[in-house]
């Protein structure tokens, strides 16, 4: 079994193979139907964001373990045009699908935890876990 | 989510054997509970699906894939209720704060009313959210009562954020409360320089001399205040030209008086007090004037309340600005 592997976003058709890629992983790690569909709902909004802002980049799954503790690590890298203000993209009502609870707000909810990295001409990076219980 | 897994089953296996109402009815107040703990739609179709499951165990496995389409589709909704509640909490928090501004904003404008033996003098300054745009501010000396009578156009937070600094302004020219003109002047270039272009604000700015019962007055831009003369039995406008405050710096402001005689009532208002109108038909100033006319014989501050009072009934408990009202009567 691969422990890391990801997807290029350059059509949208690539979305999908990243949700398949997301839902396959997550089922073998041991997550349940209601979370393996989370964990879908979020690799698809941040591989949607990748195709919509910045054009192409990559998703990037992995299978991580701390202690006794099992989980998955999604990281959504671009060469976009980068996010200006991170806090304000975290504000919920922000983004521009407000009121429909997409939008990074929405994303962290269903993982346990999120993490960005921006840099304005550059691209973002975006890391989100989740931890099975 | 276990206990949650267990009572779901148990009431649903109750329904699926009686269909009782009562058994609606204890599915209701669990929803309820579902609710306050947070749990999200897509958690409520998954405690379905295992529910089915144990109850339909034959038939189940062609409904399962449906089942899980279903959840799939769910955590859509769940992150726009997500989100809702998170946005509630928000206006929470800033209707918690809106609350906390209000009430430093009441104690900053806080304004005694000054009053003795020759004048007598009321005041009623409501806002229409729980900010104030509009304010009034007297000045008591001993030879002279002077009260300035401000509009901030616009209403809510901005307009009471502007009104601050019009009190410091006002404030700061003690010395010259008994001078309309250089105080107008004064505010005219404060509010130039530090308000943005889309603010205005008017100001009647009135000095009442004690001695000589003369009061005079300029204006920037605001409504007339009303003279009512009780030897005549009439209203007269107290008009004075004027530029709104803030639009050109280097406007000057003219001073008009009048003598008044005892019995004599000056109504300043804002325009919240004479904009009420629905139709073409009614004159508004007429009616306030009407009003006035109706209580002239009852003390100041009672006047305003029956002028706060009417008006309110005649707009349905549904004022449209910030209200405010003077009444200074010479007895």
């Amino acid at each position: 079994m691969q422990k890391k592997s990801s997807v290029e976003i350059v059509t949208e058709w690539d979305i999908v193979a990243a949700r398949q890629l997301g839902r396959n992983k997550a089922k073998e790690i041991g997550f349940g139907t209601v979370d393996q569909a989370r964990i879908t709902t979020a690799i698809s909004e941040l591989a949607r964001n990748i195709y919509l802002y910045a054009r192409f980049g990559n998703i990037h799954i992995e299978w991580i373990e701390e202690g006794d503790k099992k989980g998955i690590k999604i990281i959504a890298k671009d060469k976009g045009p980068g996010i200006e203000d991170v806090r304000k993209v975290l504000e919920d009502g922000y983004s521009t699908s407000g009121g429909l609870g997409a939008g990074l707000p929405g994303v962290k909810r269903l993982m346990d935890s999120m993490e960005i990295q921006s840099e304005i001409n550059k691209g973002t990076t975006i890391t989100i876990t989740k931890w099975l219980r | 989510m276990e206990d949650l897994e267990r009572e779901y089953h148990k009431i649903l296996a109750d329904y699926v054997k009686e269909q009782s109402e009562r058994t609606l009815y204890i599915g209701q107040n669990f929803v309820r509970q579902l609710i306050r703990r947070n749990i999200s739609p897509e958690d409520v179709v998954s405690l379905h699906k295992d529910a089915v499951e144990t109850i339909y165990p034959a038939q189940f496995d062609e409904l399962r894939l449906a089942y899980d389409f279903l959840i799939e589709m769910m955590v859509h909704y769940g992150m726009a209720m997500r989100e809702h509640q998170s946005l509630l909490q928000k206006q929470a928090e800033i209707q918690m704060e809106m609350n906390i501004a209000a009430n430093v904003q009441k104690t900053m404008l806080k304004t005694p009313i000054p009053s003795d033996m020759t004048i007598d003098i009321g005041m009623l300054s409501k806002p229409l959210k729980n900010v104030n745009g509009d304010y009034v501010h007297f000045i008591d000396d001993k030879k002279y009562i002077s009260v300035a009578v401000t509009d901030v156009v616009g209403k809510g937070v901005p307009a009471a954020l502007c009104m601050s600094m019009v009190k410091f302004g006002l404030e700061s020219m003690e010395e010259y409360a008994h001078d309309p003109e250089h105080v107008l002047g004064v505010l005219n270039r404060i509010v130039e320089r530090n308000v943005d272009d889309s603010m205005f604000i008017s100001m009647f700015y009135g000095c009442y001399l004690r001695e000589w019962g003369l009061f005079y007055y300029a204006s920037a831009g605001h409504e007339p205040a009303f003279l009512y003369r009780a030897e005549e039995n009439k209203f007269y406008d107290l008009e004075a030209k004027g530029m709104l405050l803030g639009i050109v710096p280097t406007t000057k402001y003219k001073r008009s008086e009048v003598l008044l005689e005892d019995g004599d009532i000056i109504v300043i208002v804002t325009d919240g007090v004479t904009e009420f109108r629905r139709d073409d038909t009614v004159d508004e100033r007429q009616v306030v004037a009407s009003l006035i006319h109706d209580v002239k014989g009852l003390p100041a501050q009672s006047i305003c309340e029956y002028l706060y009072s009417e008006l309110e009934e005649m707009q349905e408990f549904e004022l449209k600005d910030d209200f405010s009202v003077v009444v200074i009567k010479k007895v």
